[in-house]
């Protein structure tokens, strides 16, 4: 609690301690990041179903916004942060579908169908001209923030989707929601057989997540003025989400936020030193190679681990280790409690 | 002849010339799953790799795509077996299912990287002098390129049904796919089925790849589609399944291209998505997929 009080008040008042434009810039991304990859892990982390097509719901979203302000006026400036929760909820509706028949069988094909799903959305983003205006991209109206505070609602509002998804993330962790999922990681067949309604809250932590993703994208598009196809459907931005969580460790809160706070300014420094072009790609490939083969749990159960075979031989009759935030459930093989009766 | 009708009889033929291919690429990527339970999502970017090794070798040495497929298929077959002893290999964990997905999907995104340096991402063909010529038969259209591209898929496909089924190789991957625990007890060693199993994939995406440079322009970012058709094929022959993959592969490739030459291509390349969700919806094991195990 203490530890998220800290992280919270020093992220809202980081804007005011007047650091320059690039600063602020590189953390509305490494907050865009943490918010995606903390709702990624929702499904990827504690469910155990690998999207590889979030990409897609990040375009989605920012889709809608550009499309929405191609026949609205932006007066104020802020009517694409209130027009979001409609760009997560068209997410959430397009997704539900989606994850249902996907979700039915096994972790293979839901994979499949992510990530055929992402470039069949950008396939449609390139070709259905009328509406996305093709390969030729959306322009959004520029947003008439004075320059001094430009970045500020931008990052108040990357803010608020990384709080919102670290809430949900903490809330269904302390309910039967978070049972379940570590039940359906652990083993579908049991937990179904010991009455999780297992194909509901899978399809629940999909569509939330989704919709946050999307949300993510809508921002995005605002701040970036500009919406083309092959940078919103990007492949690039799934494998951001998957690889920020599974350095941080998947399945845990604080993990997806960590390998935000880690990845986003490497990838910035990579791109600043190798010029943004391929050999870039290269590095984040092997970056992300190097964490699977050496580090396939991630940084916090691999700490947590540690600590908890000091704690151990320090007091070899010591109680387990306490903490305030809940021990984190991703390794593997680690005895998952499974609700008796029906979950909600 | 009327004119829909022609077009539906061209968009036939058409497709399944192309399926040949598709055929092949998916009967590579179907095996490796079989064998491993991997789903392999580089599967794209080694067809599109072998499609670069062989313009390579024709524009550079004027050698004709057709006469180095032998040579594309030994570098892939060895470039698949590093790729499993380097990085599928040392996954040992339980989660290993979720983890090697995603180690192909970092692999593909190496490679994307790799031909980009190497090659730049203009669009490449492979541009023979047989490349534009055709017959016509009957008012129907058959480009040279894509009746050779067919046919040498079947020699491929004829050539890996020979491998299986007459090989004591054959005979060890296909009882690894049946059951891996009976057929590591009767004294099959599963490490190395796998290994030469990956191989084996990559070299038919070997094959694949160098009539896929004859056919379309690709460049390094192609085996984004690719992997899509690749997946929604496999998916509906059944995971596992090389028969039933050669089989989705022409059923995907003829209807994509009957909605091209019928309707658009706009919505062709929606196609595969339909039928992949169409499958999951009606039959989620696939035309030839088992619930519990491959079959061969």
């Amino acid at each position: 609690m203490v530890r998220g009080g800290v992280f919270v008040a020093a992220l809202v008042a980081l804007p005011l301690l007047g650091f320059e434009h690039w600063v602020l810039n590189l953390m509305i991304f490494t907050l865009m990041y943490a918010a995606m990859s903390s709702a990624w892990n929702l499904v990827g982390g504690f469910a155990g179903y690998p999207s590889l097509g979030h990409a897609a719901f990040f375009g989605l979203g920012a889709y809608f916004v550009g499309i929405w302000f191609q026949h609205h006026d932006v007066v104020t400036g802020y009517e694409p942060f209130v027009i979001l929760p409609l760009a997560g909820l068209i997410a959430a509706v397009v997704g539900f579908p989606i994850a249902w028949v996907a979700m039915r069988t096994r972790a293979d094909v839901f994979a499949i169908v992510t990530i055929t799903l992402l470039f069949v959305a950008q396939t449609l983003a390139f070709n259905l001209d009328s509406l996305t205006g093709g390969a030729q991209g959306l322009a959004m109206p520029t947003p008439p923030f004075e320059l001094a505070r430009f970045e500020w609602p931008f990052y108040y509002a990357m803010l608020w989707l990384l709080l919102t998804s670290m809430a949900l993330t903490y809330l269904s962790m302390r309910s039967k929601v978070g049972l379940s999922l570590d039940a359906i990681r652990a083993d579908e067949d049991k937990a179904l057989g010991v009455g999780v309604h297992v194909q509901g809250v899978k399809v629940l932590a999909f569509s939330v997540s989704v919709a946050l993703v999307a949300m993510a994208g809508g921002v995005w598009a605002y701040y970036e003025t500009f919406t083309y196809p092959q940078f919103a459907f990007d492949p690039i931005i799934t494998i951001g989400m998957v690889l920020m969580c599974f350095l941080g460790g998947r399945g845990t809160l604080w993990g997806p936020v960590i390998g935000a706070f880690i990845l986003v300014p490497g990838q910035q420094y990579l791109a600043y030193r190798l010029g943004g072009s391929q050999f870039y790609l290269i590095a984040y490939a092997g970056v992300f190679l190097l964490i699977m083969l050496l580090m396939p749990r991630g940084i916090l159960p691999t700490i947590a681990d540690r600590l908890r075979r000091r704690r151990a031989i320090a007091s070899s009759s010591g109680p387990p280790p306490s903490s305030d935030v809940p021990p984190p459930s991703s390794g593997a093989g680690t005895n998952v409690p499974v609700p008796s009766g029906g979950a909600a | 002849m009327t004119g829909s009708v022609h077009a539906l009889i061209q968009g036939v033929v058409l497709g399944i010339l192309t399926g040949g291919v598709y055929a092949l690429m998916a009967s590579g990527q179907t095996l490796i799953f079989g064998i491993m339970k991997v789903v392999n999502l580089a599967q794209g970017a080694l067809v599109v790799l072998a499609a670069y090794l062989s313009y390579t070798l024709f524009t550079s040495f004027g050698l004709d795509p057709l006469l180095t497929i032998p040579l594309t298929t030994v570098i892939m077959f060895g470039l698949g077996v590093v790729i499993q002893l380097v990085f599928l290999r040392p996954l040992k964990r339980e989660d290993s299912a979720q983890l090697s997905l995603l180690v192909t999907f970092a692999v593909a995104l190496l490679l994307e990287g790799f031909m980009s340096v190497v090659w730049k991402t203009t669009y490449r063909s492979t541009n023979t002098d047989y490349a534009n010529s055709s017959w016509t038969l009957l008012g129907i259209q058959f480009t040279v390129v894509r009746v050779i591209a067919f046919v040498l898929s079947l020699i491929a496909l004829g050539l890996l049904f020979l491998l299986l089924n007459r090989t004591k190789f054959g005979r060890a991957v296909r009882a690894t796919v049946q059951n891996p625990m009976s057929a590591e007890l009767l004294g099959v060693e599963s490490k190395r089925v796998a290994a030469l199993g990956f191989g084996l994939g990559a070299a038919t995406a070997a094959a694949a790849g160098s009539v896929y440079g004859l056919l379309y322009p690709f460049n390094s970012g192609s085996h984004y589609d690719l992997i899509s058709e690749l997946l929604s094929i496999v998916v509906l022959g059944g995971l596992g399944s090389v028969g039933g993959a050669v089989i989705a592969a022409l059923i995907v490739s003829t209807s994509s291209a009957v909605v091209a030459t019928v309707f658009s291509p706009t919505w062709s390349s929606f196609t595969f998505f339909v039928i992949l969700i169409l499958v999951l919806v009606l039959r989620p094991q696939g035309l030839y997929g088992t619930v519990e195990r491959g079959a061969l």
